[in-house]
């Protein structure tokens, strides 16, 4: 099996110069062929996972003396699975996204070979084939950020994201360092196999934060990703929101959890924090963000955070010997990871559609798209109601999940942690709630009401591809949804392999009921809850119907106190947002309202301003570039030196490190 | 008696150092060329002397191609240079030679002070060869640091040239093709450098790399 995920990853990575051998011709044919094989690693993956077996393989490619290791456990296969499942969808919807695209070969050539590099991440089993295919998988993805590279908006992005690549690229490569050991024990089983002190723990963990955290979006790290993923080609954002972020938790996963053995229960002090605030943050830049991509990609920020809480609780329960309760956690965070990548795909798609239909981002431009969209609209319904965590569908399973893992913390021995955890859950309650106060205003700005624009009065319904794509990615939504506890079944041989421990086998609960810890404590079932709105709503229907007048009034509408009904009368994305910026963002986005009036007897228009920013700019970049170009300024010195200075300069330092060598030595 | 082989190499190596420290003493162009002279004919019979205790005849050609290019042909044309570019009286020194010479006399204790540590275990020939060696080449580096005029800095190089030459001979088994290689390629950069002091000159009338500075604008 792992011996067909191999030539699956080389058969990506070898797509991408076979299409530049065809020129940009033969798209369709080429994207559909890389749907198909992600679609096989999706069922390659998924009967992995089933038989929970552990493969490896040893190619005689990279160093000489190490060989490239390869390896497909379940947790590699869950990943895997994610991958599949994500990079089919996009590869689907780019078949009809790239038809008319003037430069088909910016984009045609990099997404196979994209893929086949997060594939490889996930197969490698040596520090060195890992940090190869991670490179790789950064500088492809750049490519495909930079696909629309003449937009001066794209162009900054790439920048921003490629240091932050090298940045985090970086980080891992001294994680790996560190892990290796002077013995250079590059292979993970030998990794596995050293020991380590406290001191040791805590550096890895802080470079993987850094290192896989810049990737995934932990705050302070996000800052790219609203940035790069809108910029990309909407297919290329849903694989980079969907599915990228999730191969950075897998790094994370694989080397704390796996790689880096027993971890002291404070590494989980600082870790759940850290999500929960990431959440928060990002959701909040989410509610106040008037563009539908950029508004997607802070939504992503958002759901890393949750993913990061509970990955932190995992390593909680995990460090005070509660099996059980730790397998909660980490099935919660992997399950809402699944979800995520669904619906976050899925929306990332529509979005793209609307804006390949109304050629704007402006939430502000849109408007009135359900009537012109409507297949693009139920689905995008679906996968807002989805990820505003609403009953019965996915979001809500993996998040009350994750509560569940909350609400074990008071039986942690750790008082700190005792305090922590709550303060926490709270923090995730919030996020939530904004979730779907962001994903309300979304929906509502841009698929009700009356079209604010033109260009949304004449969109016109996405293409088929994409639609195929959309919809099976709703039902992905859906399933998840009413049946947690299969999904969750199929996950557990990652947590048996990574915890020894699982939850209780959910297919063997009465009624496909979700039980995370006892009947006892708490049971959910997404059936029975679809059961109950689908009644209620019906009824409500059938009361509204038969119970009303069926007498015809014609009568003026309630107009609002606005005898001109304008479309910009409307409320849009600002007023939406407004209350929430005024409690929450004045603080933590420094969001400034600016009245502009023009005194008496002038004709100009009165003008209203909104200024927020992201606070991680004011707080450590600024500050850091500032610092940067302070030491180049200084540097730039030694620029202009004469050649007797040059040489001076050289034989100081060659006697320095002399003298270095005769005092060490 | 038995030392005896060994004394007289550590004094042909030694007198390679004293004359590395006499040259950053000369502040006269003409003198300087003497004593570099004197300095390849050191080195000549100090590579001798090791081609006769390790009995390798390839050392002797070494010696021969030290002695009839650093000793004959190199100085005389670099004295027929400074003597058409009417130099040969120049001052020209940056840093004073009495900084100079302490600054040399810290060099060769740092070299010793290292090289002792380091090769504990080797050959006590090899040994003292290579703190000398070590020596000269920090000499020549300090020289072409301390002096403005291109000629002494050329001098500079072909000394810590030298030191490399007394290194490689002071190892057993090096062969006789990088020696060569590394002989020719010090005669090219020689030629290169003859012709660009011509150049310089040329331009502007001096020697002084100073001058080079100046035209790019700085101070030099």
């Amino acid at each position: 099996m792992l011996e067909a995920a191999t030539l699956l990853a080389g058969a990506l990575i070898a797509l991408g110069p076979i299409a530049l051998l065809f020129g940009g011709r033969a798209q369709t044919a080429l994207y559909a062929l890389t749907a198909l094989l992600a679609a096989g690693l999706a069922g390659l993956a998924l009967a992995a996972l089933a038989t929970a077996a552990t493969a490896r393989l040893t190619l005689p490619i990279g160093l000489p003396w190490l060989g490239a290791h390869l390896r497909l456990d379940p947790l590699s296969a869950f990943f895997a699975l994610l991958l599949g499942l994500g990079g089919c969808a996009a590869s689907l919807s780019a078949i009809g996204y790239f038809r008319h695209s003037p430069e088909p070969r910016r984009t045609l050539p990099f997404l196979p070979a994209f893929l086949g590099a997060m594939l490889a991440v996930i197969l490698a089993d040596d520090a060195f084939s890992f940090l190869m295919s991670w490179e790789i998988m950064s500088l492809l993805s750049w490519a495909l950020v930079l696909a629309d590279h003449r937009a001066e908006a794209a162009r900054r992005a790439g920048f921003v994201y490629l240091t932050m690549a090298a940045f985090g690229t970086l980080a891992l490569l001294l994680a790996f360092g560190l892990l290796a050991g002077p013995q250079g024990a590059y292979t993970f089983d030998a990794i596995r196999a050293t020991p380590r002190g406290p001191l040791s723990v805590a550096l890895v963990l802080a470079l993987m934060l850094l290192g896989a955290g810049s990737k995934a979006g932990l705050a302070p790290l996000h800052v790219w990703l609203p940035m790069a993923h809108p910029a990309a080609p909407s297919p290329v954002s849903a694989l980079m929101s969907g599915v990228m972020t999730k191969v950075a938790l897998y790094a994370f996963l694989r080397v704390v959890f796996d790689l880096l053995g027993p971890t002291p229960w404070w590494t989980a002090a600082a870790l759940i924090p850290l999500g929960a605030g990431t959440a928060v943050l990002g959701i909040l830049l989410a509610t106040v963000e008037t563009d539908i991509k950029r508004l997607l990609a802070c939504s992503t920020i958002e759901n890393i955070g949750v993913i990061f809480a509970a990955l932190g609780l995992a390593l909680a329960f995990r460090a005070d010997a509660m099996p059980a309760a730790a397998a909660l956690a980490l099935s919660a965070a992997l399950f809402h990871a699944f979800n995520h990548m669904a619906m976050k795909s899925l929306l990332f798609l529509g979005a793209g559609a609307t804006v390949g239909a109304t050629g704007t981002r402006a939430l502000d431009r849109l408007g009135g798209l359900i009537h012109r969209m409507p297949v693009t609209a139920a689905l995008m319904l679906v996968g807002a109601l989805a990820i505003a965590a609403l009953p019965p569908l996915n979001g809500f399973a993996s998040e009350w999940l994750v509560f569940q893992a909350v609400l074990l913390s008071p039986a942690l021995p750790q008082a700190s942690l005792q305090l922590l955890v709550p303060a926490a859950g709270g923090l995730l309650a919030l996020a939530a709630a904004l979730a779907a106060a962001a994903f309300v205003r979304l929906y509502g700005v841009a698929f009700l009401g009356r079209p604010r624009s033109p260009e949304a009065a004449a969109a016109r319904e996405a293409d088929r591809p994409t639609l195929v794509a959309m919809s099976l990615l709703a039902a992905l939504c859906i399933a998840a949804g009413l049946l947690p506890g299969l999904f969750l079944d199929t996950l557990a041989p990652v947590a048996r392999q990574l915890l020894q421990a699982r939850l209780p086998a959910q297919a063997a609960q009465p009624w496909l009921t979700l039980t995370p810890v006892a009947a006892a404590r708490s049971t959910y079932n997404g059936l029975l809850f679809a059961l109950f709105i689908a009644l209620s709503a019906g009824l409500a229907a059938v009361a509204v119907h038969r119970l009303a007048s069926r007498a015809l009034r014609r009568a003026p509408a309630w107009d609002c106190g606005f005898p001109q009904d304008l479309p910009n009368s409307q409320y849009g994305a600002g007023s939406f947002a407004q209350p929430l910026r005024r409690v929450l963002g004045t603080t933590l986005l420094s969001a400034r309202e600016t009245v502009a009036m023009p005194p008496p007897g002038d004709l100009s228009p009165a003008r209203h301003t909104v200024q927020a920013s992201d606070p991680a700019w004011a707080a450590l970049y600024a500050p850091l570039a500032g610092a940067v170009e302070a030491a180049s300024r200084k540097a730039n010195r030694f620029q202009f030196l004469t050649i007797r200075r040059y040489l001076s300069l050289v034989f100081a330092l060659l006697v320095l490190l002399l003298l270095g060598l005769a005092l060490w030595s | 008696m038995t030392h005896l082989p060994l004394d007289f190499a550590h004094l042909l190596a030694g007198s390679l150092v004293l004359l590395s420290f006499l040259m950053i003493y000369q502040d006269r162009l003409s003198a300087l060329l003497d004593v570099f002279a004197a300095h390849a004919v050191a080195l000549s019979a100090s590579v001798a002397w090791q081609a006769h205790l390790q009995q390798a005849p390839h050392l002797y050609l070494t010696a021969l191609i030290a002695l009839l290019f650093k000793a004959l042909i190199i100085p005389m044309a670099l004295s027929r240079i400074v003597q058409r570019l009417r130099i040969h009286r120049e001052v020209e020194t940056v840093v004073g030679t009495a900084p100079t010479m302490l600054a040399g006399i810290g060099l060769a204790a740092l070299s010793i002070l290292l090289m002792m540590r380091l090769t504990a275990g080797a050959d006590p020939l090899a040994r003292e060869d290579l703190a000398f060696a070590l020596t000269v080449v920090l000499l020549g580096l300090l020289m072409m640091v301390t002096r403005r005029n291109a000629v002494s800095q050329v001098v500079g190089f072909m000394s810590l040239e030298n030191g490399l030459i007394l290194a490689a001979a002071g190892a057993k088994g090096m062969p006789l093709v990088v020696e060569i290689s590394v002989a020719f390629s010090i005669l090219i950069a020689f030629i290169v450098i003859g012709v660009f002091l011509f150049r310089i000159r040329e331009r502007f009338d001096t020697v002084d790399v100073g001058a080079l500075d100046e035209v790019r604008g700085e101070r030099g």
